[in-house]
């Protein structure tokens, strides 16, 4: 990164870290912080969706994933007594692990038949959370309790959140600094010779192989990461509610996930994190629309992608100084 | 001159269809070696098999002693055995350059964690590739398109840049499927050049599959002829020049000259 990039990050950072909660603070619009938390999260899984476009698949299935690091989080906390925090990376663990087992037979298949698959594993997900015992049905997993002090040698590091006087802030700063923790790493992939090779597996498959690349081996390993980012979000997503249904995570928000990316432009990394946002608030604003509201949005959708098929990063204002920030 | 490769009764069938019959031939090391016949007689399929991008239906291809057919194509491309396509293939949204440094991948020693964190056997690959890269821009006399995206390139540098991903792996077969396809006169003559130039400068064996005779005649050390997916005949290119099955062969068809 050049001394530009990192001087934009830290704009960025200072915008999110402490501008927002300034501005919050001064008008007293306290909801925000739920939605920019939201914001924030789903922008992580939505990050992982963009990173199987990298290899060239599209994946509609992010939302099983959501949902699988929702429940692993939710039963741990609730059911082993396990700290909230050290659920997060062994939620993103268990669906990592879980999506190496979906991901060896269906990442051979392309195009729509991948894409078609994924789109059937957030329902097989819906379906295996009504069924299970362990996840209690329709009836969900409630009242899960808000995340306890992280210490580390007596060391408070996070502070137990039902302790504090505004969980909301707390949350909010929780979920940027993983946002950005994740981007970074995004970032890191696209532009070391990891994401060469992901470019080359989108581009020509046979031909990676032949020039030796394990082209089965990398595939997999970047929807696992993939995944892994999705059991995140959804883990810490459940945190906030402090519940989880079998609905939690449905077909639309799978859906949802990949418009993300789409939107933002494929060819960003920054792309799914705009999206997200665009996204999330594009439909809050069109709520005053009552029942056009879904019918205004997809047409809105439908006319960006046609307008811009390169993602909303790839307009010239964006482009003037190469590229986003990160 | 020692066997490098050897495909013994090698055998494809596709459903009713025999692509490639029994077919059996040695090359040697060092030498190129070229695989002629009309459309249609088998000889992408036979390239396919040897690069194991094919399961065979029978028999076997032997690369320096050791049984190679029905691996993964990743691992005999380890090997030293790299197939360039019939049909141009290069990656499309890449540079010149890109394309080249990142068909280095044969020669990676660093992990993917090591290329994440920037380790020092990474950083090592990574200005390796890229001095190999140049080294083989300057070969190949491609310093003007260096920075050029492939989907702009004309099919003379699309060719050119197929070797020259090729030639980034280090091979020790390399095998060209139709190399020469849609150049002319001249182009044709300077990618010879440029493959002679190959072998006898880095010492790669190569083996390849064309229709365009003159330029076949010029190159080959010695030739394999197929025919319906069998091996018609073999021999130098004076020999092949005046076999009795190899003009039958190619006065049946009718878009095919030997061009003698
Ligand atoms: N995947 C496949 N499935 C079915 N038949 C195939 C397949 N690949 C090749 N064939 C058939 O096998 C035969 C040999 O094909 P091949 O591509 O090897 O010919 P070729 O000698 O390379 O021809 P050309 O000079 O036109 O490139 C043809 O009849 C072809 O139709
Ligand atoms: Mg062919």
């Amino acid at each position: 990164m050049n001394t530009k990039k990192w001087l934009l990050t830290l704009v960025f950072l200072l915008i999110v870290l402490v501008g927002v909660p300034w501005a919050i603070n001064a008008s007293g619009r306290w909801d925000f912080y739920y939605t920019l938390t939201s914001v924030a999260l789903l922008s992580i899984a939505s990050a992982g969706v963009w990173l199987t476009f990298y290899i060239g698949r599209i994946n509609i299935g992010q939302g099983a994933y959501t949902l699988i690091g929702g429940y692993a989080s939710a039963i741990l906390v609730t059911q082993l007594g396990v700290n909230f925090w050290l659920t997060l990376p062994l939620a993103g663990l268990a669906c990592a692990i879980i999506s190496v087992f979906i991901g060896l037979p269906i990442l051979r298949l392309r195009g729509v038949y991948f894409a078609m698959v994924t789109l059937v594993l957030t329902e097989v997900a819906r379906l295996t959370a009504l069924a299970l015992p362990i996840t209690n049905g329709a009836k969900g997993i409630v009242s899960i309790p808000l995340p306890a002090e992280l210490s580390l040698f007596g060391l408070t590091i996070i502070p137990d959140f039902a302790t504090l006087e505004n969980p909301k802030l707390a949350f909010y700063i929780a979920a940027v600094i993983m946002m950005v923790l994740c981007y970074a790493a995004l970032y890191r992939i696209v532009n070391s010779r990891l994401g060469h090779l992901c470019r080359s597996l989108q581009q020509n498959e046979e031909l990676s192989a032949s020039i030796g690349v394990n082209t089965a081996y990398l595939r997999v390993i970047a929807y696992s990461i993939s995944s892994f980012m999705g059991g995140v979000a959804g883990a810490s997503f459940v945190s906030i509610s402090q519940s989880i249904y079998p609905s939690t995570f449905q077909v639309v928000d799978s859906v949802n996930f990949m418009l993300n990316c789409f939107l933002g432009g494929l060819g960003y990394v920054l792309g799914p994190m705009l999206g997200t946002l665009m996204l999330y608030f594009g439909w809050d604003l069109l709520f005053t629309m009552g029942k056009y509201q879904l019918l205004i949005y997809s047409s809105l959708i439908i006319l960006l992608i046609v307008l811009l098929p390169n993602g909303i990063l790839s307009l010239p204002l964006f482009n003037k100084r190469g590229g986003g920030p990160k | 001159m020692s066997t490098i490769l050897e495909v013994k009764n090698l055998t494809r069938r596709f459903g009713g269809l025999v692509a490639v019959n029994s077919v059996n031939f040695t090359v040697n090391e060092g030498e190129i070696l070229s695989i002629i016949g009309p459309n249609g007689a088998g000889k992408s399929t036979l390239f396919k098999l040897i690069s194991s991008f094919l399961k065979t239906s029978g028999g076997e291809v032997i690369f320096k002693g050791e049984k190679i057919s029905n691996l993964s194509p990743h691992v005999v491309a380890r090997k030293g055995i790299v197939r360039t396509f019939q049909e141009t293939t290069i990656f499309r949204s890449m540079t010149t350059r890109e394309n080249i440094i990142v068909a280095h991948h044969l020669r990676a020693k660093a992990s993917l964690s090591g290329y994440f964190w920037g380790s020092a056997k990474a950083r090592r690959d990574e200005a390796l590739f890229a001095d190999s890269a140049d080294e083989i821009i300057t070969f190949l006399g491609m310093e003007p398109i260096a920075d050029e995206l492939a989907s702009n390139l004309p099919q003379g540098n699309l060719r050119a840049l197929g070797i020259a991903i090729g030639l980034a792996t280090k091979p020790e077969i390399l095998l060209l499927d139709e190399p020469f396809a849609g150049m002319n006169h001249d182009e044709t003559m300077h990618m010879v050049d440029l493959v002679r130039n190959v072998q006898k400068e880095r010492g790669v064996t190569i083996m390849l599959v064309e229709h365009d005779m003159p330029a076949v005649m010029k190159i080959s050390d010695r030739i394999v002829v197929i025919n319906f997916g069998e091996k018609i005949a073999e021999g130098t290119p004076a020999e092949i020049r005046n076999n009795e099955k190899v003009i039958e062969a190619y006065l049946g068809s009718e878009d095919d000259a030997i061009g003698i």
